[in-house]
């Protein structure tokens, strides 16, 4: 039964292939739906693999499919092969679960592109790279994968490389930036699978969790920073957040598929794949939890004063990844995950249902020219409406659940940490329910814009109806007591921490509260606009530039990093190799040739001259061994 | 099995040669030119007998010819092939089929003449990689100089002249130096043998002077930052299937020197000066991504973003441990391919747009897609995304870099986060952005056509299969360079044996003096 796991590959590959080949000479609903099938395919095969794993007894929940060694010298192996556990079939779940509904969503979405065949190969084989990173049994694998969903973002966000506009630029740039931004944390990782191999003599994960106690605590800590600057890159936390909300020039159903709901939780996933070392070193965990933290509120603040509804919710996918790593940080793998799961559920029924928006009204996502849209688009408002309870952490919703889990292991373990994460699930239920009343309640802002609109058909409505009911239940996978998804995780990550009851009751009290109250903050500010709201928000005017400019980080990076680099490759290629290293050759040249000069009168070419020197080399070794040796 | 093909190498090596021989008396450019092509065929399907009649898990040379060539100096005619040399004479036979189709395309002046140098041109590259006897490895070693000498000073662009007479003084000062050095090493042990050599102790003094030497020779030839300001402009002048040819292969000839002569020949002196060599190789790493990145010419920036590949290869190769020489031997082959592909790909543009200039384009990918989705997988393989060729020559480098000492390796994997952005700021330059101008639209510019795609594919095809499976490769690598390992350390040991009893009887005389 797990030998048949080269099915979840097979029907992504397969689809690219013939869409590649193929795609060409057929109609573009057919494309669409091999694309589709292909991941249904995958679903299903994913599907019958954690049926084939709930029938093993937990302990032997670790199946390793080999296909071939990949790269063998010497004592180094890294095979090609799969691991089959609790960990990869979620993963694999939620990545062909969610991928599906978006690609069926996207045939609607995308029926006015020309290029339509290329954007479903880009989708299939996004499917294949991440399916590979989530399924491999060994680091080298992932990161195989781990590259594959950066070309994967690339193409996409890059999708219409001859657009530009004021938000984005051109587009092909912000696809340029994601690629090389991820590159910087693809440095930590391959310097950690060599640091990993080299001290512990492999790189199978199953091999590497036995082996890592003998790993000296000190190089514990560095390999996991490693491991923390490639999260940062793909998982989109400080320093190396810059390019996802960038990356929203891509077409939206890809922000939803691969800039939230899957590909950028790879550093979660990978952070909890190699738990084994991040067991060694407390701190390495803490400064992950941190990072995680003050992305979670740096982003949060930014989310509060965008106007463009993707940019909202990039901000906001930036922030609850950073609630996620500092889970994953914080050794609550169990919550890490799980907030993984709901998150990918709503936040992609965000993001589809603001397509939806965006479809009918011809790409304007401006919340300043929307408003009113609710009558217009009733389904579209109440999943959105489900979507953004689910993100502001509304009690029985899904992400009250897993928000709360990371909130809580927070105040059992660090007291500050947990304040940032209040403030920020405050600054959360503001901004989600400022997109709603802003978007969707109201007058119309642009009376033109909303005759035009219409509600989108069933072929991407339905996707959304299915994602909201799992925005809804998604909480019931790990409910607090219950907590199934952790126990189904314990072979992966060991028994889970017991959380005392008192704190369990006090964190859920105060998340109930702080999500009821940020969304009648929003609704006093963006829906009723009363007038103490209108102060409370004057007493953050300081805030406000600095939050709208992003707090100017793309441009220190700019000026610090990008120029200086661009100087000094200026400063060699326009001066120091033409003038001093070739002026230095050519100067040799010359000065040879001037010498050469006399010699010139008897002979003439390169070949004479090159019997000269080997004369003139003869002479030197002769002369070398009858006075030297 | 090695017997069952009689002269096998002298079979491959010198079929171009014949062929040369061939075209030159044949009357007409045609036939010139589909003999020539037919010549390079016929060598590279003969060179596969050398992979299906390889004898897997041996580690010495196979399919050895030995025959005394001079007998007053010792000098013979020896050739074989390793796990080191193998993929390198395939590598030759592979491209240059690819290299002379291109040539039957597009060249149309004095065809014959061409196709005769780009023959002798293979003979002596392959002659490079079989040769056992350093004055046979000499000899074609040099007679690989003259044939690219003439395809860029004739065949070349605007600027020939100048580049070809660089492009041969400063190689050829780099040669006259391997004299020197050949003939220090004759003299020191009395042998041509280049196994022998390997085995042979010889004095410290020695052994500085004539790694020195034949170390300046290839550094000029991989080349190696600061020898490499030849480069770019003999890639820029020299014509299309020059530059496959010369970043493909000859460069190679520079970092084949290092791994089979001057590292295990002269191991303490390798040792001594391998931190150095290993500078060097991770500034051309930073130093070559960073000047690519600022170059208008796209055959410059694919030059010197060679100059950022060899500087892999040679981390590699200083590493002296498996992962880095098997690594590194990959990474030979692998640049050969990546880089032989675009500079195609660049060729294939350049005979529609007749620029090279990055600022020229713009927008490909709306009007030549087939081009530009196969011009970026290229691109890909040289940034090494895992999946393609290049990652795993890289990757296993560094691994070999970091146990020789680790902040090389942390230098050159901050090489990849530059490779990606050089490639991608060309991609981005060329492909991506709107048509401004219309000489690049849609009526003007032609995608490939299906010759031209026989030319891309086996690239394409090869990157996968080396990616995918790379144990095809290593399995026949390996085996040759832990040998040539062992080789090395049981000679560096046996010097260090030889060296304490002189220690301790300095320490005796010290002890006695007090």
């Amino acid at each position: 039964m797990f030998d048949s796991v080269w099915l979840l590959f097979a029907f992504p590959a397969l689809g690219a292939l013939i869409i590649l080949f193929a795609g060409h000479w057929m109609p573009q609903k057919v494309v669409g739906w091999i694309a589709s099938l292909a991941v249904v395919g995958s679903f299903v095969v994913a599907v019958l693999l954690w049926l084939g794993l709930l029938a093993l007894p937990a302990e032997e929940r670790s199946v390793t499919v080999h296909w071939w060694d990949w790269i063998t010298i010497a004592d180094f192996h890294a095979p090609a092969a799969v691991l089959i556990d609790p960990l990869s079939v979620v993963m694999a779940m939620v990545v062909t679960g969610v991928g599906a509904l978006i690609h069926i969503y996207s045939i609607g979405y995308m029926d006015h592109e020309p290029r339509y065949q290329r954007y479903f190969f880009y989708l299939n084989f996004f499917i294949l790279a991440m399916l590979t990173l989530v399924m491999s049994n060994n680091f080298l694998g992932m990161f195989v994968g781990w590259e594959g969903v950066g070309l994967a973002s690339f193409l996409l966000i890059g999708f219409w490389f001859d657009k530009r506009d004021d938000l984005y630029g051109w587009y092909a740039d912000c696809g340029k930036k994601a690629f090389i931004v991820n590159r910087i944390g693809d440095f930590g990782m391959i310097l950690a699978m060599i640091i990993v191999w080299s001290t512990l003599g492999t790189v199978v994960f199953t091999e590497l969790n036995e082996a890592a106690h003998h790993l000296a605590p000190a190089t514990a800590t560095l390999i996991c920073l490693l491991l923390l600057l490639g999260a940062t890159g793909k998982s989109a936390q400080i320093p190396l957040y810059v390019w996802l909300p960038d990356a929203m020039a891509g077409p939206t159903p890809v922000s939803a598929l691969i800039h939230a709901a899957t590909m950028v939780t790879a550093g979660v996933y990978m952070i909890i794949r190699t738990n084994a070392l991040w067991h060694l070193t407390v701190d390495a965990g803490l400064v992950t939890a941190w990072i995680g933290m003050l992305t979670a509120l740096l982003a949060a603040s930014i989310a509060i004063v965008q106007t463009d509804l993707k940019k909202i919710l990039a901000y906001s996918t930036v922030s609850q990844l950073g609630f996620m790593i500092a889970a994953a940080g914080l050794a609550a793998y169990g919550a890490a995950l799980f907030h993984l799961v709901t998150h990918a559920f709503f936040k992609a029924l965000l993001f589809l249902a603001a397509g939806s928006v965006m479809h009918a009204t011809h790409g304007v996502l401006d919340i300043n020219r929307l408003g009113g849209l609710r009558q217009k688009m009733p389904t579209t408002y109440r999943t959105f409406l489900v979507g953004a309870a689910a993100l502001a952490g509304i009690p029985l919703l899904s992400g009250f659940f897993s928000k709360d889990a990371i909130l809580v292991v927070e105040l059992q373990k660090n007291l500050a940490l947990y304040l940032v994460g209040v403030v920020t699930a405050l600054l959360t239920a503001i901004y989600s329910f400022r997109a709603v009343f802003v978007t969707f309640h109201g007058q119309p802002r642009d009376q033109h814009l909303y005759d035009h609109v219409h509600e989108s058909g069933p072929i991407m409505t339905v996707p959304l109806w299915i994602l909201a009911a799992l925005s809804i239940v998604g909480g019931v996978i790990n409910l607090p007591f219950v907590l199934t998804l952790e126990h189904w995780l314990e072979p992966v990550i060991g028994e889970h921490e017991k959380i005392p009851l008192v704190l369990e009751l006090l964190g859920i009290t105060i998340s109930i509260v702080v999500a009821v109250l940020g969304v009648l903050t929003a609704r006093a500010l963006y829906l009723t606009q009363e007038g103490w709201a209108k102060q409370l928000a004057q007493s953050f005017a300081i805030l406000r530039r600095p939050a709208e400019n992003k707090w100017w980080v793309d441009e220190i990076y700019d000026f610090l990093i990008v120029r200086p680099l661009k100087g000094l490759a200026g400063g060699f290629a326009g001066f120091f190799d033409p003038k001093v290293l070739d002026g230095a050759v050519n100067g040799v040249g010359v000065a040879l040739n001037d010498a050469g000069e006399a010699v010139r009168k008897l002979q003439n070419g390169a070949i004479p001259a090159y019997a000269l020197s080997i004369l003139v080399g003869v002479v030197a070794v002769l002369f070398y061994f009858l006075f030297m040796g | 099995m090695t017997l069952s093909i009689p002269y096998l190498l002298t079979i491959i090596t010198f079929l171009p040669l014949v062929g040369a021989a061939i075209v030159t008396l044949v009357p007409g450019d045609g036939a010139k030119k589909w003999l020539a092509l037919a010549t390079t065929l016929v060598t590279f399907l003969v060179s596969l007998l050398l992979w299906t009649n390889w004898q897997d898990g041996y580690a010495g040379m196979q399919f050895v010819e030995d025959v005394v060539w001079f007998a007053p100096l010792g000098i013979r005619y020896a050739l074989g092939v390793d796990g080191v040399s193998l993929f390198l004479v395939l590598l030759t036979t592979f491209l240059m089929p690819i290299a002379v189709f291109y040539s039957v395309l597009y060249v149309e002046h004095r065809v014959g003449a061409y196709m005769a140098l780009m023959l002798l041109l293979e003979t002596a590259m392959i002659g490079v990689f079989v040769a056992l006897d350093l004055v046979l490895f000499f000899v074609f070693f040099e007679a690989s100089l003259i044939p690219m000498y003439f395809l860029i000073g004739e065949w070349g662009g605007k600027n020939r002249v100048y580049a070809a007479v660089k492009f041969f003084l400063y190689t050829f000062a780099g040669s006259a130096l391997m004299v020197v050095a050949i003939l220090i090493v004759y003299f020191s042990t009395g042998s041509f043998d280049i196994l022998a050599l390997q085995k042979a102790q010889m004095p410290p003094a020695v052994q500085t002077w004539a790694f020195l030497a034949f170390s300046l020779a290839f550094a000029v030839k991989t080349p190696l930052f600061p020898f490499h300001t030849w480069l770019p402009d003999a890639h820029v002048q020299a014509p299309t299937a020059g530059s496959i040819i010369l970043a493909g292969v000859l460069l190679k000839m520079g970092t084949y020197g290092f791994l089979r002569l001057a590292m295990p020949v002269f191991p303490q002196a390798a040792e001594q000066f391998g931190p150095l060599l290993a500078t060097l190789a991770v500034v051309g790493i930073l130093y070559g991504a960073l000047v690519a990145l600022m170059q208008k010419d796209i055959k410059s920036l694919v030059a010197y973003s060679s100059v950022a590949h060899l500087g892999y290869v040679m981390l590699g190769i200083v590493a002296m441990n498996a992962q880095g020489v098997s690594g590194s031997i990959l990474q030979m082959v692998n640049h050969g391919l990546s880089t032989g592909a675009l500079f195609l790909m660049v060729g294939l543009l350049y005979e529609r747009r007749h620029t090279r200039m990055l600022d020229e384009f713009g927008g490909l990918w709306a009007s030549v897609p087939v081009y530009t989705g196969l011009f970026l997988v290229v691109a890909m393989s040289s940034a090494g995304l895992p999946g393609l060729n290049g990652f795993v020559g890289e990757f296993t480098i560094m691994l070999g870099a970091y146990n020789y000492m680790p902040i090389f390796a942390v230098l050159a994997a901050a090489g990849v986060i530059l490779a990606a952005w050089y490639l991608l700021t060309a991609f981005r330059k060329m492909a991506q952005g709107e048509i401004t101008n219309p000489a690049n639209d849609r009526e003007h510019l032609k995608d490939l056509n299906g010759k031209e795609l026989a030319m891309v594919i086996p690239f394409i095809i090869l990157f996968f299969v080396i990616g995918l499976f790379p144990n095809l490769f290593f399995d026949k690598i390996n085996p040759s360079v832990e040998a040539m390992l062992e080789t090395r350390a049981a000679v560096l040991q046996q010097a260090t044996a030889a060296q304490t009893p002189a220690f301790e009887l300095a320490e005796i005389i010290a002890t006695e003096a007090q």
